[in-house]
């Protein structure tokens, strides 16, 4: 009897399991499917290096460049925020605060995490952005900046919790020998202790930067959505994300602007992924040692 | 092991399977253009409150998932702000879908600005200037000196498609305008933008923009039924093949004094 339930449960488990792989696999499939046909009319070099994205025009054309450059200028605005918020409060929480304050900082930090990106999408076009034309005297502000705001702020609970983990792990014989050979608390910190959760701390950016490329409704919302290089952290930018996400609903099923939006998809997707995949590498390093 | 494994998998693709065949019975479904979704979700409410037995349900989404929908027959209306292009219908016709339009309201697409600005009215030819980036300040066109800011649908848009083709004859908008997803996020964007510029369907125009003249035509009921201002538009229905039992009923009650009533409330202009 014993034996009956127990691999009914393994059973269950193991569907599970098998089910989330399986959604992956139809993901991939769908998109390249509908993706890889895009590169028999338009060559990969004009996709990825040319810049004018007219995909509905009398003469269509899918240059990607600006999208890309769209969606790397605010992952990187939103890295240089967050990087500094999450890792200064990763490190505030594990080796400063003291036990009743880390009870309470580190759910309230997670608890970001939890709100959904349209909420910080609001807040980002209603508030913030005009707070920021208006200081900053600007013509909009639907910009790269405050987009690289919200983004940033909204990856912290990602490379903050990841990052306390990583330091609560470092053994604390590293963090007594430290102290027992007379360095401060800022010395043991950024001499001992970060070093030994680098690799932790390098994956939780990591995940931070998967999530930011692929953040969608915050960029639709608060970039502004101009098909361009950015020239300054001021001007409007369209991520790729967005464009998949406005241009989806109109277009032709099966014509050659769909599956140029599924071509973006497959760009994506090889971005997160290789950054994710890095991030498991850097990992199973760390658990291995 | 294997065989709990088997009958695990069978129950669940039973299960989806039954799911799907429940279903029908006095439904309708419309799906498709965002710009129509007010008109089709107001005469829907009031359609069902005549009839209690029969279920309208309405969805967004865009012109081309309408056309879809209705090729994949997960919709018995497709809602559209343009008329369908030659390629939909021979990739319906294909799939055996004969799509037929049926015209719902007429609608003007407003250019408004900032309400600081003090212009007036603009060409067509102005406009495609700023649009296509060869006018870059208000002074070119006699207001203060300010950048232009230019706030665009997106490229699939309906409401693009309609403006791309009566205001800028198929030229391209500069890369360096904004484009946003909705009406209410242009109208919004505009309000807020001093030097901005933008185009939005008339129902979705407030008090917290301008409103300017195209070519000295105001944008309201009569210009736009006679179609005298040059940037006005019809709102379509499709079905496939011609309209019969509930659907046919539901078309003609929007076609009617009183859906057309609905309409007006809604903000867009009625057919006659």
């Amino acid at each position: 009897m014993k034996n009956t339930s127990e691999k009914l449960f393994q059973a269950i488990t193991y569907t599970a399991s098998l089910f989330t792989i399986i959604v992956l696999l139809a993901i991939i499939y769908s998109l390249f499917k509908e993706g890889l046909p895009f590169f028999r009319a338009v060559s990969l070099k004009e996709f990825l290096f040319s810049g004018a994205w007219y995909p509905t025009h009398e003469n269509p054309e899918f240059g990607a460049k600006t999208l890309i450059a769209g969606s790397l200028f605010v992952t990187f605005g939103a890295l240089l925020i967050g990087v500094p918020l999450g890792l200064g409060s990763a490190i505030y929480i594990s080796e400063i605060a003291g036990n009743r304050m880390k009870e309470v900082a580190k759910p309230v930090v997670e608890l970001l995490a939890g709100i959904p990106s349209v909420v910080y999408g609001l807040f980002g076009m209603a508030f913030l952005a005009p707070l920021v034309r208006q200081y900053f005297h600007l013509d909009t502000g639907l910009n790269v900046f405050t987009a690289s705001i919200i983004l940033g702020v909204m990856i912290v609970p990602i490379i903050a919790s990841m990052s306390e983990d990583a330091l609560s792990n470092v053994p604390k014989s590293i963090r007594e020998a430290s102290l027992a050979l007379g360095a401060t608390k800022i010395e043991s910190i950024f001499r001992a202790i970060l070093p030994a959760a680098k690799s932790g701390i390098i994956g939780s950016i990591l995940l931070g930067f998967g999530r930011a490329v692929g953040e969608t409704m915050v960029v639709l919302m608060v970039a502004g959505g101009s098909a361009q290089i950015p020239k300054s952290i001021f001007a409007s930018a369209r991520p790729m994300t967005s464009t998949i996400a406005a241009e989806m609903g109109e277009t032709v099923i099966g014509d050659l602007h769909y599956q140029s939006l599924f071509a973006l998809a497959i760009l994506l997707f090889l971005l997160t992924f290789f950054s994710n995949l890095i991030t498991e590498l850097v990992f199973l390093k760390r658990s291995s040692r | 092991m294997k065989n709990i494994l088997k009958t695990l998998v069978l129950l669940l693709v039973l299960s989806l399977v039954t799911v799907s065949v429940f279903a029908k019975g006095n439904r309708i479904t419309c799906s498709g253009s965002t710009t129509v979704l007010p008109v089709a979700q107001a005469t829907a409410e009031a359609f069902m409150d005549k009839n209690p037995g029969i279920n309208i349900s309405v969805r967004g989404g865009g012109s081309g998932v309408g056309v879809a929908a209705l090729q994949n027959k997960t919709a018995d209306i497709a809602n559209s702000s343009r008329p369908m292009k030659a390629k939909e219908i021979s990739a319906s016709k294909s799939k055996g879908i004969n799509p037929t339009a049926y015209v719902v309201a007429n609608d003007g697409i407003s250019i408004v600005v900032h309400k600081s600005n003090m212009i007036k009215n603009l060409t067509i030819s102005q406009i495609r200037g700023i649009y296509t980036g060869k006018i870059k300040n208000w002074k070119e066109l006699g207001g203060a000196s300010m950048p232009i800011v230019v706030i665009s649908r997106d490229v699939s848009s309906g409401t693009f498609e309609v403006f791309n083709e009566k205001a800028l004859s198929g030229a391209k908008v500069d890369g360096t305008a904004q484009l946003l997803a909705s009406n209410n996020a242009v109208v919004s964007a505009v309000s807020s933008t001093p030097g901005g510029i933008g185009y939005a369907g008339l129902g979705y125009v407030n008090d917290e923009v301008r409103v300017v003249n195209v070519n000295d035509v105001m944008p309201n009921e009569s210009t736009v039924k006679s179609g005298t201002y040059p940037l006005s538009r019809k709102l379509y229905m499709y079905t496939n093949g011609k309209a019969s039992g509930e659907v046919a009923r539901y078309i003609s009650f929007i076609q009617s004094a009183e859906g057309q009533k609905i309409v007006e409330a809604q903000g867009f202009i009625s057919l006659n």
